[in-house]
């Protein structure tokens, strides 16, 4: 009479005990939404750990503006399938100053990603973030707590993590400090995939292969998702059948040629494919263990 | 000698599923089952080559990952020119410099039948809390020995850490075989004084292998190097073992409850992930504390009711009747609950680098509740390398202890060899709210069953009426010689012309008797406060206004005593003299002996005084008198 729990199941149980685990104990939680993947991911599993009430709390997404278009259309939509408030934030600073990922590089980032979220938080008063980063992504967030505890100043430090024993959190913390939590810490690109499979989960379409025009440049295949796209002299956008692996701001993301136009066909090509999830983001070429310092500094 | 590595494949499979029909294999590998394992062994023994190998034969390694690797072996490794493995899974840059691991990483791996988690942690000894840490979700060990070396402290260690956290399987893997010329002697020999050792600390059963991580020998297949070796290769072993979901489920149903589920008044479910056993639709069930009973009448997930739900699943549970139930209760078979009690023999591993202190309140977190617990002096101390007790007062960072603990009000539990999540507990420092330390309850003392409450027929608030007044501890606390006893004294005197029942404690006086026993270490002080704290609630029950008059340094054991007295009852009243004036009235000649080394301890010399953040009343003796200050107090107490 022995039920075996598959390892999907038992991810799902993990990230739904997770979620209660922090609505419980946390005063004002909010989920980090930026529409790729992992958040469609977790955007199921929060409506699952509360059904049938809806998740309580809101989705933020600190936005760039640079996001694709695609991107902002789902955004909406999930938010109003789900009953939940959406939050959208973007630095007033850097919108002032247009910083932008053409002329920009890291700055881009730094301040619409990293300070924007910071502002973000600060303003709403949120004490816990929900955000979907998984352990198997790169090095340093192998070693990264479910419950990450952020400074006042937001920032991490990875010698004093607290310990996490059994499926016990300390979810406990001083006035102005922060968590930051990874319900989908244990969960791989495959298991996300398959998840999303089994479970039908709507994702951006630009995850499945269609022709789409693109410039090649530093080795990257970029789309031009709007007029905003500086070309450069000679560069003239190509149709080319292509998708994404990972979805973030248009001109920092690397497609690749693709034909895989169902989600078993992007399994299959994940499955037989040699370079890992991250190449594609530019984010993270910069230097070694770059993402580890971004993280001590504030970033997700 | 063959090349290991070029054998494996079968193993593992790429799999031409893959590419002729993704469906079908999709299909089959959404029935994998999941197995967490941990990985112990010391810097030397080849474990991150060992995990780096399982992750480069599963193909979980990339071509660009490759190629990093293969830039960073040039530069760091250890291997010459070949491919070092380890630096796969040595993460933090500060580590990568050290080359050592020094916290806890966790590992995914998939294989045919199974996808695997690996929680890789260090050997080194100050890192106790690490491995306990991973390995208590494991369902299994590796214990990794190095051929050359045999069974070492460290092999003892890790295996008495795993054992002492109930992981059910362990293996014995024997690496770097290749440098010993695959010697099945040598590797016997090993295994012969690993099996008197396991016995001897109640290991019953463990799975020895002759391995090389770094050549690949018995990992995936079965080596040609170790003909004589009769067992499986590592892979078929996890890819078989049985989980601990399954041996769960066939306990008795237990789920703690983590959060109410009320959209609307006409649904209301209880939320959590079932610990153990298994739950139908229509099954009797018992709430706990409460002792109520039900029957459940729906299991709700999104999607669809279920017809029953086993352990390891995260579920929301309906109930046919009313009753009273919420966070941190427990839902539990109807004829067999769990017990519920308030004292407790357990093992206790300390992570902090602050010692514990015997008597201090702090958080302990069990399941879904969350309680205020005391430990009391340990009653022994294990040596982790010799497995030897030894006599403590104390549990130190990375300390392993057995002692007994008090709750503040009793909770569900079930002893940890019965059920690691009814059974297994943190404690959290209330101030800076750090995990501490870990532990596991044995059993409850019998004393909790047998000390009850006496039922009184006369009640506080009857003593409280019959003399007219309200009932308050007025504590105050201060630096040696700042002014407490004299401003106590000047209220009390002030208070009973006023025709108030009062009772002042004198730090002083009380220590002469009460607590003559006591000196002032840290520990000490705290039983010292605890003590004060509760004749002074026995005194409130009475009916009177009690003054207290201590150092009392630590805000801790202030938060203690102002949770034993009722709500608005304390009244914490802050002498505050800078030290440099209390020590030049040294009225006692304390701090004159202090500063010659003859008083140890002595507060604001070579102990701290944490000043009250949020006092009710703080009196600054540098700019009001005595009897300024005693009317001033006055004026709060009574207006």
């Amino acid at each position: 009479m022995t039920k075996l729990l598959t390892h999907l199941e038992r991810l799902e149980a993990e990230s739904i005990h997770i979620f209660r685990e922090v609505v419980a104990e946390a005063d004002k939680p909010v989920m980090l939404y930026s529409v790729g993947k992992d958040s469609a991911v977790m955007l199921h599993l929060a409506r699952k750990a509360f059904y049938p009430s809806p998740p309580p709390f809101p989705l933020l997404h600190v936005d760039t503006t640079w996001k694709f278009k695609a991107m902002y259309e789902l955004r909406d939509k999930m938010a109003r399938e789900s009953g939940m408030d959406l939050l959208v934030y973007h630095n007033q600073e850097a919108m002032d100053r247009g910083i932008n990922p053409f002329d920009h590089g890291s700055l881009h980032t730094d301040m619409w990603k990293t300070e924007g979220l910071k502002q973000a938080l600060d303003l709403y008063n949120f004490d816990a973030a929900f955000g979907g980063a998984r352990r198997d992504e790169e090095k340093s967030r192998a070693k990264e707590r479910v419950f990450s505890f952020r400074s006042a100043n937001h920032r991490w430090d990875p010698k004093n993590q607290r310990p996490e024993l059994w499926n016990l959190y300390n979810a406990r913390k001083a006035k102005g400090e922060s968590i930051r939590i990874f319900p989908i810490s244990n969960w791989t690109e495959l298991d996300i995939w398959q998840y999303i499979h089994l479970n039908d989960i709507p994702i951006v379409p630009l995850y499945y292969a269609a022709k789409r025009p693109t410039v090649e440049r530093d080795g990257m295949l970029l789309m031009v998702d709007d007029d905003r796209f500086p070309l450069k002299p000679g560069e003239e956008p190509v149709m080319r059948s292509v998708r994404f692996r990972t979805l973030g701001c248009y001109p920092l993301t690397g497609a690749v040629e693709s034909t895989a136009a169902t989600l078993p066909e992007i399994i299959q090509e994940m499955l037989l494919t040699t370079t890992s999830e991250r190449q594609g983001r530019a984010i993270d070429h910069d230097q070694a263990a770059s993402m580890e310092k971004k993280k001590q500094e504030g970033y997700f | 000698m063959s090349d290991a590595t070029t054998t494996q494949e079968s193993a593992y499979q790429t799999d031409a599923l893959i590419a002729e029909d993704i469906d079908a294999y999709l299909e089959k590998h959404q029935h994998k089952t999941l197995l967490r394992f941990i990985t112990c062994g010391s810097v030397d023994d080849g474990k991150s080559t060992l995990i780096g190998r399982l992750l480069y034969d599963s193909k979980m390694i990339f071509e660009d990952q490759l190629a990093a690797l293969e830039a960073d072996s040039k530069k760091m490794g250890t291997q010459g020119q070949q491919i070092d493995f380890a630096l796969l899974v040595d993460g933090l840059a500060a580590e990568r410099e050290q080359g050592i691991t020094i916290d806890v990483a966790y590992r995914f791996f998939a294989t045919e039948k199974r996808k695997f988690i690996v929680a890789d942690t260090p050997g080194h000894e100050q890192y106790t809390r690490n491995m306990v840490t991973g390995a208590s979700t494991a369902d299994l060990a590796v214990i990794l020995i190095d051929a050359r070396k045999g069974v070492l402290t460290q092999t003892r260690r890790h295996s008495y850490l795993a054992h002492l956290i109930g992981i059910r399987h362990l293996v014995l893997a024997v690496n770097k075989m290749d440098l010993i010329g695959y010697d099945q002697a040598k590797y016997d020999e090993i295994v012969a004084d690993y099996t008197a050792f396991a016995e001897s600390i109640g290991i019953k059963a463990f799975t020895p292998m002759p391995i090389s991580g770094f050549m690949g020998d018995n990992i995936t297949s079965l080596s040609e190097n170790t003909p004589w070796f009769k067992g499986v290769p590592l892979i078929e072993f996890l890819e078989t073992v049985e989980v601990d979901q399954v041996a769960d489920q066939s306990k008795p149903f237990r789920m703690p409850v983590q959060w109410v589920n009320r959209p609307n008044l006409d649904f209301r479910g209880f939320s959590g992930l079932i610990a153990s056993g298994v739950v139908k639709a229509g099954d009797s069930v018992r709430v706990l504390p409460s002792g109520k009973t039900s029957t459940v009448s729906r299991i709700v997930t999104l999607g669809a009711d279920l017809d029953e739900a086993v352990a390891g699943q995260s579920v929301t549970i309906c109930l046919a009747d009313e009753v009273d139930c919420s966070r941190g209760d427990v839902l539990s078979v109807a004829d067999a609950p769990p017990e519920v009690a308030d004292q407790f023999e357990s093992t206790i591993v300390w992570m902090a680098d602050e010692e514990m202190l015997p008597g201090r309140p702090y958080w302990l977190k069990i399941g879904t509740q969350m309680v205020t617990a005391t430990v009391q002096h340990p009653k022994y101390q294990v040596n982790v390398n010799t497995m030897e007790h030894l006599a403590a007062k104390t549990l130190e960072l990375n300390a392993i202890g057995v002692a007994n603990l008090t709750t503040d009000k009793p909770i569900i539990f079930e002893p940890y060899e019965a059920n690691r999540y009814l059974g297994g507990f943190i404690l959290i420092d209330k101030i800076t709210n750090a995990t501490v330390a870990a532990g596991m309850l044995h059993f409850a003392l019998r004393r909790s069953a047998n000390v009850h409450w006496q039922a009184l027929d006369i009640s506080r608030e009857t003593h409280a009426n019959l003399k007219n007044q309200k009932p308050a501890v007025l504590w105050f606390t201060g630096l040696s010689g700042a002014g407490k006893s004299t401003i106590a004294n000047l209220v009390e005197k002030k208070l009973v012309r006023m025709n108030r029942h009062t009772f002042l404690l004198d730090g002083d006086n009380v220590r002469h008797g009460l607590n003559k026993d006591l000196g002032f270490t840290e520990a000490d002080r705290v039983e010292n406060i605890r003590r004060v704290g509760e004749v002074a609630k026995l005194m409130t029950d009475a009916g009177l206004i009690v003054l207290t008059a201590f150092i009392s340094p630590f805000r801790q054991e202030r938060q203690m005593v102002r949770e034993m007295i009722a709500a608005g009852e304390f009244i914490e009243i802050h002498i505050d003299t800078p030290l440099a004036d209390a020590e030049s009235r040294d009225v006692k000649g304390l701090y004159k002996k202090a500063r010659a080394g003859q008083l140890a301890n002595f507060t604001g010399i070579d102990s701290p005084y944490e000043p009250p953040v949020n006092p009710e009343i703080r009196i600054d003796t540098t700019n009001m008198t005595a009897e300024e200050a005693a009317d001033i107090i006055i004026e709060r107490l009574i207006p």
